[in-house]
């Protein structure tokens, strides 16, 4: 299963399995990572599933769709140029590994 | 901390109780009783991806089994709470088992209002949507060339009719007032959702009233309308709104009305309850109100775990709203409440529009259509307690974005 690591800004870090085509925002509430939080339920409608992906994985990631770069205006914290909605993240070979930094409170 | 916390009702509240007591530390016991046989989950995808087919059921659940093990959470399952002792600190359960506490919350939502029996609301085979049985009772009759009958046009009704339409179904959608979503929206977004749905060959029959659902074979099989005529369905869906489970609390003396009175720490007319979600009716400008939100199911639900642990301040509601039809996605940033005016906005894509609602001048919410900038700038200037004139809002030419540095 594709790995999926969270860095809290105190520098506590999470890593777990996550099953191949779930998304990164349910990967985070199942693995209890505080901070996602995902009111929606992952269909780009909250914004409170933001996250920094790490600048080594954010090629890879790509940038945000066309709704979820309007959506992310609506982050509670500052956006960044790695900021993306960890819903529209799926978890998959090409993401195995990848690091993701959870914005402070 | 340590003592027992109790909590009645295994929805998206109570698990947001919970978790936030244990993210806050909370050392003593949480037991969650819940009528239903599932983990607590989400509703939204009901009427949505879920009966569509396109999302299975263990990830409706807002955690995983896992989840409650590790955090020493207990969920007594399939089981009703039955009463309430306030005096004695006790909740009794269906079963014949009571539970102490120190701390209950009630977190037991909504049924959704049903037909009086004398017009057919007794009927077998008469379908509702609000928990997964009723969406699993309705998924497999989702096929194509059936015909499906949707009484109400809220929005759970017109999510149905959107993933029957998209599936090939027959629907027709019968609303008694004068416009679909009259209850919740204004006339320009009922116009938008009327168009849309009639774009997808769905017949939208407004202010029409129903004389009585109809049976045949001994199940619901269709209606009699106000107007003479008779529509024949396979599947009759009710969606008319719906009414807080309050009986427990009323039953054991607690402030009730239309809802489970709470003050702005979420507490009961007794002090060791609370109440959160849809269920409680809280006070909102002065006004008793009832939120029927995951917003607010989770915001209420945390909340009260906050002033469990010592929390002073009191709740305050940051009201937004969603629903998914066909390609369309609405956005609601505020509550629309007593709005006097209303001005509209052209989205810069095709398709895309925003409703605005004033009260007095002051903007107090906003209905976006397939618009998520628009929707994420009134959500924030709103939270900032500003209002961004009709003037502006209305002049699609003026760049609304400024208004997140004010
Ligand atoms: C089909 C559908 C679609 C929706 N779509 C949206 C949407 O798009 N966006 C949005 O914001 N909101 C939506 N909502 C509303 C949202 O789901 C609710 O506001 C939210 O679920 C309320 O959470 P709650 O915990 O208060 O109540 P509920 O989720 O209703 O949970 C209450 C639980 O308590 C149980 N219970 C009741 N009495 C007892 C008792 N005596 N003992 C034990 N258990 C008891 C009930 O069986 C139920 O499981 C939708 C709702 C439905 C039904
Ligand atoms: S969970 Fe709501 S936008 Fe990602």
């Amino acid at each position: 299963m594709p790995k999926v690591t969270w860095i809290q800004p105190s520098g506590e870090k999470v890593t777990a399995d996550v099953p191949a085509g779930h998304n990164l925002m349910e990967a985070a509430v199942a693995n209890n990572v505080p901070g996602v939080i995902g009111e929606c339920g992952g269909c780009l409608s909250c914004a409170t599933c933001h996250v920094y992906v790490d600048a080594e994985w954010s090629d890879r990631a790509g940038p945000p769709g066309e709704m979820e770069n309007d959506m992310l205006e609506v982050t509670a914290a500052e956006r960044r140029g790695t900021s993306r909605l960890s819903c529209q993240l799926i978890a998959g070979d090409a993401l195995d590994g990848i690091v993701l930094h959870v914005p402070q409170a | 901390m340590g003592g027992d916390v109790v909590i009645i009702g295994g929805g998206q509240a109570a698990a947001s109780c919970a978790a936030k007591l244990r993210a806050l530390g909370y050392g003593g016991t949480v037991t969650i009783v819940a009528a239903e046989p599932v983990l607590p989950y989400q509703r939204p995808p009901l009427s949505k991806k879920y009966v569509a087919g396109e999302l299975e059921r263990e990830r409706l659940l807002i955690r995983p089994a896992d989840w409650y093990v590790e955090q020493n959470v207990k969920v007594e399952r399939g089981v009703a709470a039955s009463a309430i002792d306030p005096a004695r600190r006790r909740v009794s359960l269906a079963d014949g088992r009571t539970l102490s506490y120190d701390s209950l919350v009630l977190a037991t939502g909504a049924r959704p209002r049903q037909l009086p029996a004398a017009i057919g609301g007794d009927l077998p085979g008469l379908l509702t949507m609000r928990d997964l049985a009723d969406a699993d009772r309705l998924a497999p009759d989702l096929k194509p060339a059936r015909r499906l009958l949707v009484v109400g046009g809220g929005y759970i009704g017109l999510e149905a009719a959107a993933v029957a339409a998209g599936k090939g179904l027959t629907v027709t959608v019968i609303e008694a007032a004068p416009r679909i979503l009259q209850r919740v929206a204004a006339t320009p977004t009922s116009d938008y959702f009327r168009a849309l749905h009639q774009r997808h060959g769905v017949d939208i029959r407004e202010g029409i009233s129903l004389v009585r659902l109809i049976a045949r074979d001994d199940r619901a099989g269709g209606a009699e309308l106000g107007d003479g005529t008779t529509i024949e369905a396979d599947i009759v869906l009710v969606g008319i709104g719906v009414l807080p489970n309050d009986d427990l609390a009323r039953a054991a003396g607690l402030g009730v009305e239309n809802g489970i009175l709470v003050d702005g720490s979420c507490r009961t007319s007794e002090a060791r309850i609370y109440a959160a979600g849809d269920c409680a009716s809280l006070l909102w400008q002065n006004e008793r109100i009832r939120l029927e939100s995951v917003q607010n199911a989770i915001d209420q639900g945390e909340h009260v775990a906050k002033v469990i642990m010592g929390e002073t301040a009191d709740y305050d509601p940051r009201p937004w709203f969603w629903s998914d039809q066909y390609d369309v996605k609405l956005q609601i940033a505020g509550l629309n409440r007593g709005y006097d005016s209303v001005i509209q906005r052209a989205g810069s894509r095709t398709g895309s529009q925003s409703v605005w609602y004033y009260r007095q001048g002051q903007m107090i919410a906003v209905d976006a259509m397939n618009d998520a900038l628009t929707y994420s700038i009134a959500k924030k200037v709103l939270e900032m307690g500003h209002s961004i004139p009709p003037e502006q809002a209305g002049d699609a030419s003026i760049d609304l974005k400024p208004w997140l540095k004010a």
